[in-house]
C-alpha cells in the first residue's frame, strides 16, 4: 500500500514531538527548510511537483470564477462548476473509501436522452441519493449528471435548499420532473419518500408503497425509459430503532430517528456506520410503446408501478443473499 | 386605416420610452399618453392627456380619441416619482386596472388590450416547481404586496376577456425589468452599496432588458395580420438564462450581508425608515426562493429569443451603475496575486 511508504510524514511527526532540540539538517534557515519539505512531499506523492501545482492552479482558477461570478447555472439552479469542483470532491471519498460503493449495471443507463432512475430509499438521512449521484457522475462513460428529485422539506431548510439546488436537485413534483426529462436530463427519483427513508430498522429492505405512481405517468408523458435501481447498504448506516413522534412534531419533521448513537451522542450520532454498499442498475423498462394519453389510465399506471417495484425488490433480495457481510 | 394607441402611466420612465418607441412606428397614427400627472420626460410628439385611470371619466378619453388599442403599463411595484406609499401604489394597480377595463368595455371601437403583468404572480415558495409555465395554476395570494395586486389585476383581465370576446387581450408577465430607465424595485436593490440577503438562501433571478420589453409590447399592440404581430395570449417575458443572487452580487461587485430570515422583515422596515427603499421587507421576502418562468411560448411567437439574455441585461445594468466596493476585475487580480505568491514564492 502507498501508505506504508510515507516515511517523511512520520519524520515530521517525530520532529514535531521533539520540538526543543533544533532539527539538525535545515540549519540554513526556515524558508529553505520549507522548500525541502515540500520537495519531500512531492517525492512521496509520487506524482511529483506537477500534481500539486496543477491542483493549485485549478483551485485558484475555480476561486477566481466563483469570486467574480463567472459561471453559469441552469433554470433549476444547477451549478455544474460548484458540483464538480467541490461537492463531488467532498462526496467522492465517502463513496470510494467509506461506503466502498460497488456499482453494477451502469450500461443500463442510456448514454443520451432523458431517462428516469427509480431507486429504493433508506437510511434516515438521504446518503443513498448522494451516492447514486456520485455513481452516475464517476461511473457513467458518457459523462452524465443525475438530477435528483427531493422532498419539499429540503427546500424549506436554509443552506440545505441552496446546496440542493446547486447540486442539481429539484422539487419532486410532476412539473419539474417532466421539464427535466423533456430537456433530455437523467432524473433520479425515490418514490418511497419519507416512508422509505424513515422506516424502522426491522423493516429494512422491505419496499414501502410507491406513492401513487406519479413517476411512471411522468416518464410515460415524456416517453423516456425507467431504469430500476437497487441500493444495498444504506439501510444499516443509521439503524433506526425508534421514532420519537413528539420530537418530530415539535421540530416539524416527518420523523425523528432514535438510533444506538443518536441523539445520545449528539452530532457524533450523525456519523453513519461504514457499511459496504452495492448499487445495481437494472434493465430499462421502455415506455415508448405506450401513447402519452396512456398516462391517464390508472390501471396501466398501477401495473407499471408494480413492475418497477417488483424488479427493485427482487434485485434487493438477490443482492442481500449474495452479500458476505454488512461491513465488508 | 387609423390606429390609435393609448398608453397608461406615461409619467413613468418605461411608459415614456414606449410612447416614443411607438411614435417611430409608421403603422401607428396616434399615440396618447395618459397619467394623473404630467411627465417630466418628452413624449416625442405624442399627445398627453392628464387623466386619472382610477376615475370613471377615463371612458371619455377613450371615446373622444377613438382609441383602438390600450396598452396598460401603469402596474408597478414601487411608488412613482411623485411618491406616495404602498396604499397609493395598490390603488393605482388594482382600482386603476378595474376602472380602465370597465371603460374599455364601454368603448365599441376598441380592438386590443395589452397589460403588463409580472412573473411575480407565480409567487415564490418552497413547494412551488422550479420553473413556471404560463399554464401553471396561480395559487391564492399568500402574504400581500405587489404579488397580490398582480393576481387581482390578472383576475380582472380574465373577466374582461370573457365579457368582450371580440377584443384581443394580451398579458405580458415580465421578469425583473432592468435598463437605463428602470425604476423597478430590484433595480433599486442592486444600487444599494451593500446588499442584504437572507442567510442560507440563494434565489434564482431572471431579468429582461427594457429594450426587449418595448419590442414585445410594440408587437403585442399590433393588429393580427400585420408582420411581427404577437398573437393575443399570456406570455412570460424574460431573458434567456438565470443568475443567482450571489452570482449577480459578485458580477456587480457589491458585497452581501446575509441576515437571518426571522430578522429580515425587521431589517427591511428599519432600512425603509432610513429612506433606503431598495431592501424593503417585501423585497427581502421575495429574495428567499427563486423564481424562473419558462419563455418557450414567447420564443415561438417571436420567432427567436429576446435580444438580451439575463446575463447580458445584468451586465449592462452593472456597467451603468458601476461596480461597487468589490469590482470583479479587482477581485480576480487579487486572486492572481495570491496565486502568484503561493505557487511561485
Amino acid at each position: 500500500m502507498a501508505d506504508a511508504k510515507v516515511i517523511p510524514i512520520g519524520e515530521g511527526g517525530r520532529r514535531g514531538r521533539s520540538r526543543e532540540e533544533p532539527p539538525a539538517p535545515p540549519s540554513a534557515g526556515s524558508p529553505s527548510a520549507g522548500r525541502e519539505e515540500a520537495g519531500h512531499e512531492d517525492e512521496v506523492a509520487g506524482v511529483a511537483g506537477g500534481g500539486l501545482d496543477r491542483a493549485l492552479a485549478r483551485g485558484f482558477a475555480f476561486l477566481r470564477r466563483r469570486l467574480s461570478g463567472a459561471y453559469e447555472i441552469d433554470d433549476f439552479g444547477y451549478d455544474r462548476d460548484l458540483t464538480d469542483e467541490v461537492l463531488m470532491t467532498v462526496l467522492r471519498p465517502v463513496f470510494e473509501k467509506y461506503f466502498r460503493v460497488e456499482v453494477r449495471g451502469m450500461e443500463n443507463v442510456p448514454a443520451e436522452g432523458g431517462a428516469l432512475l427509480v431507486s429504493n430509499h433508506s437510511g434516515t438521512l438521504p446518503w443513498d441519493g448522494l451516492m447514486l449521484q456520485v455513481a452516475v457522475r464517476d461511473h457513467h462513460p458518457a459523462d452524465r449528471h443525475l438530477r435528483l428529485l427531493a422532498a419539499d422539506l429540503v427546500f424549506q431548510l436554509p443552506v440545505v435548499n441552496e446546496l440542493a439546488r446547486k447540486a442539481g436537485h429539484t422539487l419532486a413534483c410532476a412539473e419539474d420532473a417532466q421539464e427535466l426529462l423533456e430537456r433530455g436530463e437523467l432524473v433520479g427519483v425515490m418514490p418511497e419518500g419519507f416512508k422509505g427513508i424513515g422506516k424502522p430498522f426491522a423493516d429494512r429492505y422491505k419496499l414501502q408503497r410507491f406513492g401513487r405512481g406519479g413517476f411512471v405517468a411522468t416518464a410515460l408523458r415524456a416517453g423516456v425509459p425507467i431504469v430500476p435501481c437497487s441500493i444495498v447498504g444504506a439501510e444499516e448506516i443509521y439503524p433506526m430503532l425508534g421514532n420519537s413522534r413528539v420530537a418530530a412534531r415539535l421540530l416539524n419533521l416527518p420523523y425523528f430517528p432514535i438510533t444506538p448513537t443518536f441523539p445520545w451522542l449528539g452530532p457524533l450520532g450523525a456519523v453513519p456506520l461504514p457499511t459496504k454498499w452495492t448499487i445495481q442498475l437494472g434493465e430499462p423498462i421502455e415506455t415508448k410503446d405506450h401513447p402519452p394519453e396512456a398516462a391517464d389510465d390508472p390501471m396501466l399506471m398501477f401495473q407499471l408501478t408494480d413492475q418497477v417495484r417488483e424488479t427493485i425488490q427482487h434485485t434487493l433480495y438477490k443482492l442481500l443473499v449474495a452479500r458476505r457481510s454488512v461491513f465488508f | 386605416m387609423g390606429k390609435t394607441v393609448l398608453v397608461t402611466g406615461a409619467a413613468r420612465q418605461l411608459s415614456g420610452r414606449f410612447v416614443r418607441h411607438l411614435r417611430r412606428d409608421p403603422r401607428v397614427d396616434r399615440v396618447i399618453g395618459v397619467d394623473s400627472r404630467p411627465p417630466a420626460h418628452p413624449l416625442g410628439g405624442a399627445e398627453f392627456v392628464r387623466a386619472d385611470i382610477r376615475q370613471p371619466s377615463i371612458v371619455t378619453v377613450l371615446a373622444e380619441h377613438a382609441v383602438d388599442t390600450v396598452v396598460h403599463l401603469d402596474v408597478h411595484g414601487t411608488p412613482g416619482p411623485a411618491g406616495g406609499g404602498r396604499s397609493a401604489v395598490k390603488e393605482v394597480n388594482v382600482l386603476g386596472t378595474l376602472q380602465l377595463l370597465g371603460a374599455c368595455q364601454k368603448v365599441p371601437g376598441l380592438r386590443g388590450v395589452v397589460v403588463k403583468s409580472s412573473t411575480q404572480i407565480y409567487g415564490t415558495a418552497a413547494r412551488d416547481p422550479a420553473v413556471f409555465h404560463e399554464t401553471t395554476r396561480v395559487g391564492a395570494p399568500t402574504g400581500g404586496g405587489f404579488v397580490r395586486d398582480v393576481i387581482e389585476i390578472e383576475g380582472y383581465v380574465r373577466g374582461f376577456a370573457r365579457r368582450c370576446p371580440d377584443v384581443r387581450v394580451t398579458v405580458l408577465r415580465c421578469a425583473h425589468v432592468l435598463g437605463p430607465a428602470a425604476d423597478s424595485r430590484l433595480a433599486a436593490y442592486f444600487r444599494l452599496p451593500v446588499l442584504p440577503t437572507v442567510l442560507g438562501y440563494d434565489p434564482r433571478l431572471q431579468f429582461v432588458h427594457e429594450d426587449d420589453v418595448l419590442e414585445v409590447l410594440a408587437r403585442a399592440a399590433r393588429e393580427p395580420g400585420t408582420p411581427d404581430a404577437l398573437a393575443p395570449d399570456t406570455y412570460n417575458v424574460a431573458g434567456e438564462g438565470v443568475l443567482l443572487l450571489s452570482q449577480a452580487a459578485r458580477r456587480i461587485g457589491r458585497p452581501t450581508v446575509p441576515v437571518v430570515r426571522a430578522l429580515a422583515p425587521w431589517l427591511g422596515s428599519a432600512l425603509g425608515t432610513l429612506g433606503l427603499g431598495g431592501a424593503s421587507a417585501e423585497q427581502l421576502r421575495s429574495l428567499v426562493h427563486g423564481r424562473v418562468a419558462r419563455t418557450t411560448r414567447l420564443r415561438q411567437a417571436m420567432g427567436g429569443p429576446l435580444a438580451y439574455t439575463t446575463g447580458e441585461t445584468f451586465a449592462e445594468f452593472a456597467a451603468l451603475h458601476g461596480p461597487g466596493a468589490l469590482p470583479p476585475e479587482h477581485v480576480a487580480r487579487a486572486v492572481d496575486r495570491i496565486e502568484e505568491v503561493v505557487r511561485h514564492g
